[in-house]
């Protein structure tokens, strides 16, 4: 019961400590199978992700890009394969909430924030550190918390509308506000899906400038659409197909394969 | 004394905690010293009505804290009033003693009338105030837990929650309706004499019981109006308004609502604690799957999500009721079916939703 009570947020502690990517890798997927109803989302993928890079992940829709980012983030158990983040962390054996503390952020594809509450009260929300109930049961933030929060609203450049309540923002603002959260909880990963949907080019330019400024202090795997976005972002592309990867390598050298003009033409070559 | 900051913000919980410490010291003055024949004279009558009112908005308070803050539409929220309730209620079946019309030193006449030969087990204990006063927040937060802690880790939501909850109080109606669960069948539990040696027919007793259900309904209007003002309230509004969002951002879900679930069945049961010993009779008819939905009505009528909108509903619903059943039986149905119906279309958020955007309009 105490522990129940107390494990109710958890709390990542020292995240750096217990994952070890000594090997430069962060997240390792390897031979990973998952099926809905005989339908093979994900077919043997195995997917690395580098410390600190900045990967994007583009395919045709139904590719299976979505249910990798489930799988990563517990939603999903695949059928077979295995998950680790470092060395040493089987995401297999954890839930959404485990798989959260230990420093793995998810964005979704709409932009969730909570919108009832302020833009500080969803970062305060997703602030990370040794909170267990008595920590939750409290009205005040200190000094210390503040500060997190100042520096993460600096950095979406949210800072003037702080005090702003979360669901009157434009939509371009709830994406940076969510990716804020994201950035609250001290993730070593993030998965950022389809971050630009929607945008207007000044704010996909100011995006591409924060997923950028976040690459080497956190690893961040990007799903995406839009091409352009996609060359302004990355030095690695994977291309998913059929749940498996076709391609990996420079958006150029992607772009220039065979197969990968094959499944994906149209959509890349009218993107730009 | 300075308020803490977030007390001193709710301008509406003040007003409702003022009118409390208000009616706590008016409503007695005006039975006990004024004549009978004074217009101003409240009768005893008159102050049991408004006790069980405020034992109703104690209710209405916990089904709001679960379903206007964290979204979960209990449709089942008297089953735990009602349990309070028989939890208090064998306390006072046990201090009839010799008075039954059997005169058995130990067994409630129902028990006699079964031709029962000795108390079953569960039945021990509720001689002592104090066990009976802890049962009435242990039973329902118990039943609650693990209702919660069952439906919430199977990710039960949404409308597939609330019908069990449905289901949960209409199978706990038809136990209490057997005679062989032993809390008296249909008959409920009644004739209760006394309550620690006070006349449950004094005037006195009666008003103390009024003074404590306001009280209880100032208790549990801060505890729920400070819980849903720190960080937890704010997960509590994440899990109503993006449960994924919360579970991603690493809390875990489950477990914050099957324990604000507990805690709002426990307020549930207080409230029928106090309402039992006002009205002198609990049956089963309380866990009627009608007398949950009607909370609900009373919430989204007051307005959801604002607590105080939860007791002003409570209280002008019932007060409607009182007056409607009286003159016209037959159309209270109707009646409380049109308000859910027209508040739902034309008041999304309730009266208090009203209150709110008249006062932005004006400034």
């Amino acid at each position: 019961m105490s522990e129940l009570i107390s494990d109710i947020e958890g709390g990542i502690r020292t995240v750096d400590a217990s994952v070890d990517a000594s090997h430069g890798i962060l997240l390792y997927l390897e031979g990973v199978t998952v099926s809905f109803d005989g339908f093979k989302a994900i077919d043997n993928l195995s997917l690395y992700i580098g410390d600190g890079e900045l990967r994007c992940i583009i395919g045709p829709n139904g590719a299976g890009k979505t249910t990798m980012m489930d799988i990563i983030t517990g939603k999903t158990k695949p059928d077979t394969g295995r998950v680790f983040f470092g060395q040493t962390i089987d995401l297999l054996q954890l839930d959404e909430p485990a798989i959260a503390r230990i420093g793995i952020g998810r964005k979704f594809q709409k932009p969730t924030v909570i919108e009832p509450l302020s833009v500080l009260e969803n970062l305060e929300l997703a602030m990370s550190g040794a909170k267990y109930l008595r920590g939750l049961m409290t009205t005040r933030l200190t000094g210390e918390e503040r500060e997190r929060i100042g520096a993460v609203l600096e950095r979406i450049g949210l800072s003037d509308l702080a005090q702003r309540q979360a669901g009157i923002l434009a939509h371009g603002q709830k994406q940076w506000l969510e990716i804020g959260m994201l950035l609250m909880q001290q993730p070593r990963l993030l998965l950022v899906d389809e971050p630009v949907a929607g945008m207007t080019p000044a704010e996909m330019e100011r995006t591409a400038e924060l997923l950028n400024s976040l690459a080497g202090e956190h690893s961040v795997v990007v799903v995406e659409h839009d091409m352009g976005f996609v060359r302004s972002i990355a030095d690695k592309v994977t291309v998913l197909h059929q749940g498996r990867v076709l391609a990996e390598g420079t958006l150029e050298e992607v772009q220039a394969d065979p197969k990968v003009i094959e499944v994906y033409l149209g959509d890349d070559h009218a993107a730009h | 004394m300075r308020l803490p900051p977030w007390l001193l913000s709710d301008r509406a919980g003040l007003g409702l905690l003022l009118l409390l410490a208000l009616l706590i010291i008016v409503v007695p003055t005006l039975n006990l010293l004024t004549p009978p024949d004074s217009a101003l004279h409240l009768s005893a009558y008159t102050v049991t009505l408004l006790g069980k009112y405020l034992c109703y908005a104690l209710l209405a308070v916990a089904v709001d804290l679960v379903w206007g803050y964290m979204g979960i539409l209990s449709l089942g929220h008297a089953a735990f009033f009602a349990l309070g309730g028989y939890c208090l209620g064998m306390y006072l079946m046990r201090q009839i003693g010799t008075r039954g019309v059997y005169g058995d030193p130990l067994l409630p006449d129902f028990m006699v009338f079964l031709n029962w030969k000795e108390l079953p087990w569960y039945w021990h204990g509720f001689d002592s105030f104090g066990f009976a006063v802890l049962m009435v927040m242990v039973i329902p937060g118990l039943l609650a837990f693990i209702f919660g802690w069952f439906a919430f880790r199977s990710r039960v939501s949404g409308v597939y929650l609330s019908i069990i909850t449905q289901a949960l109080t209409y199978a706990l109606m038809l136990a209490f309706f057997r005679n062989e669960m032993g809390f008296g069948g249909n008959n409920g539990l009644t004739d209760f004499k006394d309550v620690l040696g006070f006349s449950l027919q004094a005037e006195g007793t009666r008003i103390v019981l009024f003074m404590l259900s306001a009280l209880a309904l100032a208790t549990g209007y801060l505890a729920c109006r400070w819980l849903v003002s720190t960080r937890m309230g704010r997960v509590l509004v994440a899990i109503r308004d993006s449960e994924d969002r919360a579970r991603f951002l690493g809390y875990r879900v489950e477990r914050v609502k099957t324990l604000v679930f507990a805690f709002s069945a426990i307020l549930a049961g207080v409230a029928g604690a106090l309402y039992v010993p006002q009205v002198g009779i609990i049956n089963p008819g309380e866990f009627a799957p009608i007398n949950s939905i009607e909370a609900v009505i009373w919430v989204a009528i007051g307005g959801r999500g604002t607590l105080v909108g939860a007791v002003i509903g409570a209280v002008l619903v019932n007060f409607a009721k009182s007056w409607l059943t009286g003159a016209l039986p037959e159309i209270w149905l109707f009646a409380l079916g049109g308000l859910f119906v027209a508040v739902t279309l034309f008041l999304p958020h309730g009266l208090m939703g009203l209150v709110r955007r008249r006062a932005e309009a004006a400034s």
